[in-house]
């Protein structure tokens, strides 16, 4: 074992569940804004087709729409407590990946924007241009986090800071996050994500949409289990640790049975399936990734590892007796959020559009 | 430029576009809160329009203090990096704790709030909104905690073994005595900023009653009147808080109070000089009109106290911190005119604020209403002055403490990223420029899309029991 202190354990692992609840969460999000175009659009045609296309696209955004920011939160408190618990990781990381991460934080704000004005004013130039901001801005975000994280995971150049003792920094620039697994590794999240967004809109809605979800979900589920086993098992061949290997087989396991239950029309089952897939697709990272915070792939490189990376046992202590009271809090009244708003949404509840004066 | 300069720039472009929008909802949610609180003791149906009617702006300016919140969330990281590995043994835990205790808070009972009113029992739906405004002061609390540990950094220890200051006691650091005032102030500052926005839209619909004979009167008097008393009473809090303010800046940061003012030459019974012509550096400043000893007063409490000047401060700062190359720097002043202008700016926009409020509190006594063509003006200003009021002063802050990053223990050169280039800062500059310039317009244009129509009448929310499944919802996206 490493010389890695029990605090810091707690604190890798912690920082691993609030990852997992960020991409478990929001990746249903990000999937519904990316099948908007495509499970948006009605079978109907002529006007009569417009107008049930609209009300479909409404349905699938009403079905995140009062959770969508509690589910961001989740990435904000992973960066708070990467920062917190290993500062040297959140400063080589997010300055190393910086044009990367920039990208995201644009695909984040338009994507948001768009949930939040699409529906405040009653024209179509207004939604189509909303609708492509929710769209492309999910699935930018969608597949720069895969790269991001994949490149994480499977080695940056990472060096020593001959200037600043205790600081590493990243050589190398946007491209050099652009390796070939760290590719798949942003299509694969994409798939995952439009099946587990899928699964989550054949759950919650109710009338043609939801058979329409079901089936796609199915489909790209398929192509989204060859890509993650290419994926988990390059990751594995290079990191692999028993932690790690255990999380690539429950992964696959629990998306092939998400699958599954989708043909049997258990639309819960499914979507438990690729939520499970997804949770331990990280544990699977994040057992790759232990003892280091960031491995080198450079020769005279060296890696960040969790244990230099770490802050001091007072501020890890503090931080754990916060985690320890708020996190069970914050799981409680979110998830009673999700049964408040648990009913099946239909073309039916949805009110006409507003119109402000003009 | 260099990444420096960029970096700077980029930070300050950011972080004072997200400060345009987080007062509004900080004060905002607690103003909509209170009118809900009032339709539900008096089922006055005002109160629910009033509510409906700020919730939607709300929402609108909510979008945008969210969204830009992210990409304060990473930027520390991404240009502060060797700052962020410096600090985060104790920057960082206040950062987690505003996600964790605040913007969960925040973003799930705004969810709650937003598609809840027919979904959820009334007492559950108003309890949101209240929580809602409580996580936005948690949020204030915690980020305000760390931005005082920079203006005055307690509680840490230097360790030359891990190169890095690390925490020594977290109370010191959540309680620090800048926090105390700057915790208050802002937070006073936001009530206010959100008193006048209210008072200014309402003004600006019972001026167009009164012209129409429209049947809403009574019903915009009662939201202007309501908005000028929230600003009138947080702007006295404000001055309050400020004026203690001063004290600890002048204490801890004496430099900046040397630089509000302009001020070279240490000495007692310090004037303050209301407006300046002529340049700022020492030679040949004309000062308009003065008040004597008020300076000192603001800095010691006293006429007479004697306030360090300029050139004196430098000499110390040149001796105690020039030869450490994280402390070093060839001057430590800041920018004086900025300091100086935008310490006046803000109290001047402060004054306006409350000098309008008390008005349009005469002008509606009794029956009254508003007319004429200067009302118009003043409900256009009102909700701006608080907003332009924000962002002076807290230019004033960060300008005014330069060169330091880290007062007396890191410059503001020290704390840049080691691996960005100049190139990827223009081009993260550009984008985030560019879009959020775009972004203004848009939210500009919608709130007054959005204020034109005023506080139209609204269906009373329907108790969720009585609603069938296929019934349209009250709000979707
Ligand atoms: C509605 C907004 C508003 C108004 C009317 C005022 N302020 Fe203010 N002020 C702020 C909003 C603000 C702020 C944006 O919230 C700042 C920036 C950082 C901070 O602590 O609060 C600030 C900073 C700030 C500081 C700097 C603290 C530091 O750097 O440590 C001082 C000394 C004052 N204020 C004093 C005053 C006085 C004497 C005022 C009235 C005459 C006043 N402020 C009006
Ligand atoms: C929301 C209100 C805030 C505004 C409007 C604001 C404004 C500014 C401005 C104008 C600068 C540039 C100063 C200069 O370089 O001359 C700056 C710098 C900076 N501020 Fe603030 N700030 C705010 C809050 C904060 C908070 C809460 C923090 C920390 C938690 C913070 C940390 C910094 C940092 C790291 C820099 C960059 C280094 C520097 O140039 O000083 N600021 N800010
Ligand atoms: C530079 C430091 C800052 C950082 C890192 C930061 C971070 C953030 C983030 C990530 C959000 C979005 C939260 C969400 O998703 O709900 C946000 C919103 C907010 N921030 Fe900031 N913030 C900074 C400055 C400030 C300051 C100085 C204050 C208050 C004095 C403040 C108060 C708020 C509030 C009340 C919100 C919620 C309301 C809204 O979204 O408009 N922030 N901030």
């Amino acid at each position: 074992m490493s010389d890695l202190s029990t605090l810091q354990i707690v604190w890798f692992v912690l920082i691993a569940v609030l990852w997992i609840g960020y991409l478990a969460l929001e990746g249903f999000d990000f999937g519904v804004g990316m099948l908007l175009p495509i499970l948006g659009r009605s079978h109907q045609k002529g006007a009569a087709g417009a107008a049930d296309t609209e009300a479909r696209k409404r349905v699938m955004l009403n079905t995140i729409g009062p959770v969508w920011d509690g589910n961001e939160v989740w990435v904000l408190t992973a960066g708070g407590a990467m920062f917190a618990a290993f500062p040297q990781w959140y400063a080589t990381l997010f300055s190393g990946f910086y044009l990367a991460l920039a990208l995201i934080l644009v695909a984040l704000i338009v994507r948001g924007m768009g949930l939040d004005y699409r529906h405040k004013v009653d024209s179509d130039t207004w939604r189509k241009r909303w609708d492509l901001a929710i769209t492309t801005g999910s699935f930018l975000a969608a597949l720069l986090w895969g790269v991001g994280l994949t490149n994480i995971v499977y080695g940056t150049p990472i060096r020593p800071n001959p200037d600043v003792k205790g600081d590493y920094f990243f050589d190398g620039n946007l491209f050099t996050l652009l390796g070939v697994v760290p590719l798949i590794g942003g299509l694969t999240f994409v798939g995952l994500f439009l099946t587990h967004g899928a699964f989550f809109i054949a759950l919650k809605t109710d009338g043609p949409i939801r058979q329409d979800a079901r089936a796609l979900g199915i489909k790209t589920g398929l192509v989204t289990a060859v890509l993650a086993v290419v994926l988990l098992l390059a990751i594995n061949l290079r990191h692999g640790s028993l932690v790690s290997w255990i999380g690539t087989v429950v992964a696959a396991v629990a998306l092939l049975g998400g699958i599954f239950m989708a043909t049997k029309g258990r639309e819960g089952w499914a979507f438990l399936g690729t939520f499970v897939c997804i949770a331990f697709a990280v544990v699977a990272y994040f057992g790759a990734l232990f003892p280091n915070a960031m491995p080198t792939t450079l020769a005279d490189g060296a890696d960040l590892t969790l244990a230099a990376a770490s802050s001091t046992p007072k501020t890890l202590t503090i931080m754990t007796w916060a985690a320890a009271v708020f996190t069970p809090i914050v799981l409680l009244y979110q998830g009673w959020t999700y049964w408040v708003f648990r009913k099946r949404i239909s073309t039916k509840n949805i009110p006409a559009p507003v119109s402000v004066g003009k | 430029m260099d990444v420096l300069d960029l970096a700077r720039w980029q930070f300050a472009i950011t972080t004072v576009y997200h400060f345009l929008f987080v007062p509004i909802t900080i004060g905002v949610t607690a103003l909509i809160a209170i009118m809900q609180t009032f339709w539900h003791r008096t089922g006055d149906d005002h109160w629910l329009r009033l509510t409906k009617f700020f919730g939607k702006l709300f929402m609108i300016n909510f979008a945008l203090g969210l969204v830009t919140g992210i990409v304060q969330e990473f930027q520390f990281g991404m240009n502060w990096s060797l700052y962020s590995r410096f600090v985060g043994d104790i920057f960082g835990a206040p950062l987690a704790f505003e996600a964790l205790l605040a913007f969960f808070l925040e973003s799930t009972f705004l969810g709650l709030w937003i598609f809840g009113w027919d979904r959820l029992p009334k007492k559950i739906h108003l309890a949101s909104i209240w929580l809602v405004h409580i996580g936005t002061v948690f949020s204030a609390f915690f980020i305000l905690a760390a931005n005082s540990f920079m203006q005055n950094p307690v509680g840490y220890t230097y360790n030359a073994q891990t190169n890095r200051a690390e925490l020594d006691d977290f109370a010191a650091v959540l309680f620090n005595k800048v926090q105390l005032v700057t915790f208050p102030h802002v937070v006073l500052g936001a009530y206010m900023t959100a008193g006048a926005f209210v008072m200014g839209i309402a003004l600006y619909h019972l001026r167009k009653q009164a012209l129409d004979k429209g049947p809403d009167i009574s019903m915009y008097r009662k939201a202007v009147r309501f908005g000028a008393i929230v600003a009138l009473v947080a702007s006295i809090g404000v001055l309050v808080s400020g004026d203690v303010q001063g004290k600890v800046m002048t204490e801890v940061q004496p430099m900046k109070m040397a630089a509000a003012e302009g001020l070279y030459e240490t000495r007692s019974g310090a004037p303050f000089s209301i407006l300046t012509i002529g340049s700022l550096d020492g030679t040949a400043a004309r000062p308009i009109l003065e008040v004597p000893g008020l300076l000192s007063f603001l800095g010691t409490g006293s006429f007479s106290g004697e306030i360090q000047g300029i050139n004196d401060l430098q000499a110390a700062d040149k001796a105690e911190f020039g030869n450490n190359p994280q402390t070093a720097s060839a001057s430590y002043v800041p920018v004086i005119w900025m300091t100086y202008w935008n310490f006046r700016l803000m109290m001047g926009a402060g004054f306006l604020t409350m000098l309008f409020a008390a008005m349009a509190l005469w002008k509606t006594r009794g029956q009254g209403v508003v007319t004429s063509g200067m009302w118009k003006h003043i409900a256009i200003w009102t909700p701006l002055l608080p907003v332009l009021a924000n962002s002076f002063g807290w230019i004033f802050t960060e300008v005014g403490r330069q060169p330091w990053l880290v007062n007396g223990l890191m410059t503001t050169e020290t704390g840049v990223s080691t691996s960005v280039s100049a190139t990827s800062v223009w081009i993260s500059m550009i984008i985030y420029t560019l879009l959020y310039g775009a972004l203004a317009v848009v939210e500009l244009r919608l709130l007054l899309r959005y204020i034109q129509p005023g506080a139209v009448p609204v269906e009373a929310p329907k108790d969720p029991a009585d609603r069938a499944d296929d019934e349209p919802f009250v709000f979707a996206y």
